[in-house]
């Protein structure tokens, strides 16, 4: 699979509305029968990329090549790839299967095809009875089933989705995110998703680009963006992080002395170069809290206890230095009780180990 | 929205001297009118009231319903032209970027401001025989015929015999249009305007063209704006007056030029309004129909 | 799917290609915009201008004068129509502002048995043909023995201008947070201050909208003041459609061209202030 060209290849592209510019020479390559997603905050440029790979909008620079096909000037009509909208454009004048059947109807599939087609599509999406419905009468789940089907029964190369859970409650999203991977899986298509949803993206894609405005931060597996960010802004966006500035004392054999304000220099593992300042990031998950101070080679630090934020499975914990630093650690609530462990105005130590601190240059 | 019973006083307060006024001065003549209808006129043209059905029998008579008929007709084709002008510029201004909107609808609007009888009037000067038309294609013809004969052809044009174009139903509908136009536009405006873009979006995708995704996804969509549009339009260009009043001629009389002539110089009252209440039984009509078709609608969302 | 279903391109656009709803961007649409507006347009132009033409017949432009307005200002039987124009438009646009207003109010706020039917004909003055409404006042006030005058002119306005305030306000009022008023209440103030200072100032500048549609539409109608106008009481557009009943002379080009002014700079008033309020709710 790996040595299989590109599904889609996106090449320095970038797009300006007006002095505006919202992708900034931008390149990705997404790989034959990925799930990806488009990762960022809101405004960030990852819809504007999606349509451009559409073909709604237009690149103001740069090249798109989908299946080795250059994109430029050819319209939406005529790409081999399919949208799910955000509202789901499901058109409301036409029942089920006429929004289903609609895209092969309008491309020339015979008609003796058409029904067999909107059927089987319809049954991937479990709407077999569905079809004489109007779409007014149907949920917003619902809705979605019927674009995604509207879009599969045109066997595209790639299906593109512009943040296809977020009109849904919290629960059927949880259980739509797992459909839409088993559906992937099924059809075997390569999937483009935008979210603003880091969950959503960790748990659905196989790989993922963070964007932000407009300039693309990290493309990677959920798991390295998570536990290798490379950026500030990929730390502070995937999950917490605690974060802390800090200059470069010394390097020396794959470690790094670094001289943190208000916690003296410690000592972290570190592959290749790193000089001036840079960022010292630590995942709350990751961090200890105790009444004594850490043994042996853990980083600690002691404070108070500002706040606690109670979330069921587990209990978020505020820290302050005395040097005016402020960590987050999470306490799993692994025992039945009602009152809290940890009291606001504790004084306790925080501690983590070297190896999972993370050193960020940009 | 609060239920009228919460508050009667403030309710009756609001809705009272409205209420009151459009009563005296609008829905009672309206049914004084009918009752006319039904009346008989006397030898110096006073009004009988009385029960028959003479002038409704009169106004559809050969010549009346002739004339009725050319209105519909006149009307019909006078709506069918401001769709098909109108569609594109509401079309053009509702996906325009969002700053030249306000400044393309204020261009449509500013026409409509100015006084009817002067908009009318305006077209008396461009049509006639010797308006800004013919004077054009005079001026056409004199460069047309320069070049004929410079080409050794002197009498290959002829000579210029300026167009009739004022005093007949051709100027009648121009006017027509002209004046209706921005009824169309604003409506249909509106509709497209409020229509969500990633309909015409998924139809693109989905692999229809642009006229595939006009008619079998925008136009449907837009209907109920096309169709309010439109009836408004055909309604007031068959009863219009004024227009065929002053752009047209004697095969162009409609209605209203009738009515008025029943009301003034023909002193025939009954008649006028029989002939009056002829245009507002299909209005009425219509719009029972579509305040059931409301009320249809919302109790059926209610049901879902 | 294979690589032959992509069809090429029919033909080679350039890199500032338009995106596939950008109607404003090609050309057919451009060119059609502007032979419409060329089509409202090139009559009023035409009569604004030659009310300057020195030349009484003529259409070819033989240079610029001011004495065809001379010429209608010292009208007499013009300027009397005038001045009963202005009465009418006034009277009418207050009474009708006021009724108006709180009608539209009423149709936003209440629920009410037969509101429907209520809607239609309190609407049907917007959509009945003219001429129906004019005749109906000439019966009604004939049958009342009312002689004609500049107040069944008026009466007849107010009752025609009514729903189109109506019309405005509701359309005002559909931003209205109701909240606003529940805040208001649960502060303390009475249902009555609360109108006052809470729901009256949001309404202004609907009604500065609603009553200059009011005097405009006023101003400028024709049909149902002919039906409604009797000796003496010739308002401004009668006046013109009889002296163009005469004879097409610059002089009535003349005083259209005064009355296109006047409708056109209220147009424009409401119009700025409506989009000024628009902006500041905004900010």
């Amino acid at each position: 699979m790996t040595d299989q060209p590109p599904i889609i290849s996106i090449r320095n592209v970038t797009k300006r509305f007006g002095t505006v510019t919202a992708v900034d020479d931008v390149s990705i390559d997404i790989k034959r029968g990925e799930f990806f997603a488009l990762l960022g905050p809101s405004g960030c440029g990852k819809t504007t990329l999606l349509r451009m790979l559409a073909g709604f909008e237009t690149a103001s620079e740069g090249s798109i090549e989908i299946d080795g096909q250059p994109m430029l000037s050819v319209p939406p009509n005529r790409r081999p790839v399919n949208m799910v909208f955000q509202s789901y454009a499901v058109f409301p004048h036409m029942t089920v299967f006429d929004n289903v059947a609609y895209g092969l109807k309008v491309t020339g599939v015979p008609k003796a095809q058409v029904a067999g087609q909107v059927r089987e599509a319809l049954a991937l999406v479990h709407l077999e009875d569905y079809g004489r419905r109007k779409p007014d009468q149907l949920s917003g789940g619902q809705r979605q089933r019927v674009a995604l089907a509207r879009a599969l029964v045109k066997k595209p190369k790639v299906l593109l989705l512009d943040e296809p859970l977020s009109a849904l409650d919290a629960k059927l999203r949880e259980a739509m995110r797992l459909e839409l991977v088993h559906l992937q899986h099924s059809v075997g298509i390569t999937f483009v998703i935008v979210t603003h949803d880091q969950d959503e993206a960790l748990s659905m894609a196989d790989r993922a680009a963070v964007m932000d405005h407009g300039v693309v931060r990290q493309i990677a597996a959920p798991g390295t963006l998570y536990e290798h960010p490379n950026s500030r802004f990929v730390a502070d966006f995937i999950g917490k992080m605690n974060l802390l500035e800090a200059k470069v004392a010394g390097v020396s054999g794959g470690r790094l002395a670094v001289e943190i304000d208000g916690l003296g220099r410690i000592d972290v593992p570190h592959e290749g170069d790193a000089s001036g300042e840079i960022g010292i990031a630590v995942r709350p998950e990751k961090t200890r809290l105790s009444k004594e101070p850490p043994a042996g080679d853990l980083i600690g630090l002691k404070g108070k206890v500002s706040d606690v934020a109670y979330y069921g499975n587990e209990s978020h914990v505020l820290l302050d230095t005395d040097t005016g630093v402020r960590f987050t650690t999470t306490v799993q609530n692994e025992v039945r009780r009602t009152d809290s462990s940890v009291l606001i105005g504790d004084n306790l130590w925080i501690s983590w180990s070297p190896e999972d601190t993370l050193v960020l240059s940009e | 929205m609060e239920d009228w019973r919460k508050n009667k006083g403030a309710f009756a307060t609001f809705l009272g001297p409205a209420s009151f006024w459009l009563l005296v001065f609008f829905v009672i003549p309206l049914i004084l009118v009918w009752v006319y209808s039904f009346g008989e006129r006397g030898p110096q043209g006073q009004t009988y009231l009385a029960l028959n059905f003479e002038n409704y029998l009169r106004a559809i008579e050969p010549i009346h319903l002739g004339i009725f008929w050319k209105s519909v007709w006149i009307g019909a084709i006078s709506t069918a032209v401001c769709l098909v002008v109108g569609f594109p510029v509401a079309m053009g201004i509702a996906f325009a970027p969002s700053r030249w909107k306000n400044p393309l609808l204020l261009i449509v609007v500013l026409p409509f401001f100015t006084n009817l009888l002067i908009r009318t009037y305006a077209w008396i000067a461009v049509l006639r025989t010797r308006g800004f038309l013919n004077f054009g294609i005079e001026w056409t013809h004199e460069k047309l015929d320069g070049l004929a004969t410079l080409a050794g052809f002197p009498e290959a044009m002829g000579d210029f015999v300026p167009l009739e174009l004022l005093y007949n139903q051709y100027a009648v509908i121009i006017g027509l249009v002209y004046v209706h136009l921005p009824f169309l536009i604003l409506p249909l405006y509106a509709t497209l305007e409020k229509l969500d873009r990633s309909y015409m979006e998924a139809s693109l995708d989905l692999g229809a063209g642009q006229w595939r995704t006009f008619f079998s996804v925008l136009v449907p969509l837009v209907m109920p704006g096309i169709v309010s549009g439109a009836l408004l339009v055909f309604i007031l260009s068959m009863g219009n007056f004024l227009v065929p009043d002053l752009l047209g001629g004697t095969d162009s009389l409609m209605i209203g030029n009738l009515i008025a002539r029943e009301y003034g110089a023909a002193r025939d009252w009954p008649f006028g309004s029989a002939l009056s209440f002829m245009i507002m039984y299909p209005v009425f009509i219509f719009f029972v129909i579509n305040a059931m078709a409301a009320r249809y609608r919302t109790h059926k969302r209610a049901a879902a | 799917m294979t690589e032959a279903t992509i069809r090429p391109p029919r033909r080679r656009r350039s890199r500032s290609e338009i995106n596939p709803l950008d109607y404003l961007k090609r050309p057919w649409m451009q060119l059609t915009l502007f032979l419409s507006f060329l089509f409202l347009y090139f009559p009023i132009v035409t009569l604004v201008a030659f009310s300057f033409n020195d030349s009484k017949r003529n259409i070819t432009w033989k240079g610029f004068t001011w004495k065809y307005y001379e010429k209608a200002l010292n009208n007499d039987s013009l300027h009397d129509a005038f001045v009963n124009s202005m009465i009418v438009a006034g009277t009418s646009t207050v009474v009708s502002t006021a009724l108006g207003a709180m009608l539209g109010l009423a149709l936003h706020r209440y629920r009410f048995p037969w509101k429907g039917t209520y809607e239609g004909v309190a609407h049907l003055p917007i959509v009945i043909p003219e001429i129906c409404m004019g005749v109906a006042m000439l019966v009604f006030f004939n049958a009342i023995g009312m002689k004609l005058s500049l107040t069944t002119i008026t009466v007849s306005h107010i009752a025609f201008t009514i729903p189109f305030v109506a019309v405005v306000i509701r359309a005002r009022m559909t931003g209205f947070d109701v909240s606003l008023e529940e805040a208001s209440r649960d502060l303390g103030a009475s249902e009555w201050q609360t109108f006052w200072h809470v729901t009256f100032p949001y309404m202004i500048p609907g009604l500065v909208a609603g009553a200059l549609m009011a005097f405009v539409l006023s101003l400028d109608d024709f049909v149902i003041t002919f039906f409604t106008a009797g000796v003496g009481s010739t308002t401004f557009p009668i006046k013109i459609y009889s002296m163009l009943r005469f004879s097409v002379t610059p002089e009535v080009n003349a005083a259209s061209t005064v009355l296109i002014v006047i409708t056109l700079s209220l147009t424009l008033v409401a119009m700025i202030v409506q989009s000024r309020w628009a902006k500041g709710r905004q900010q």
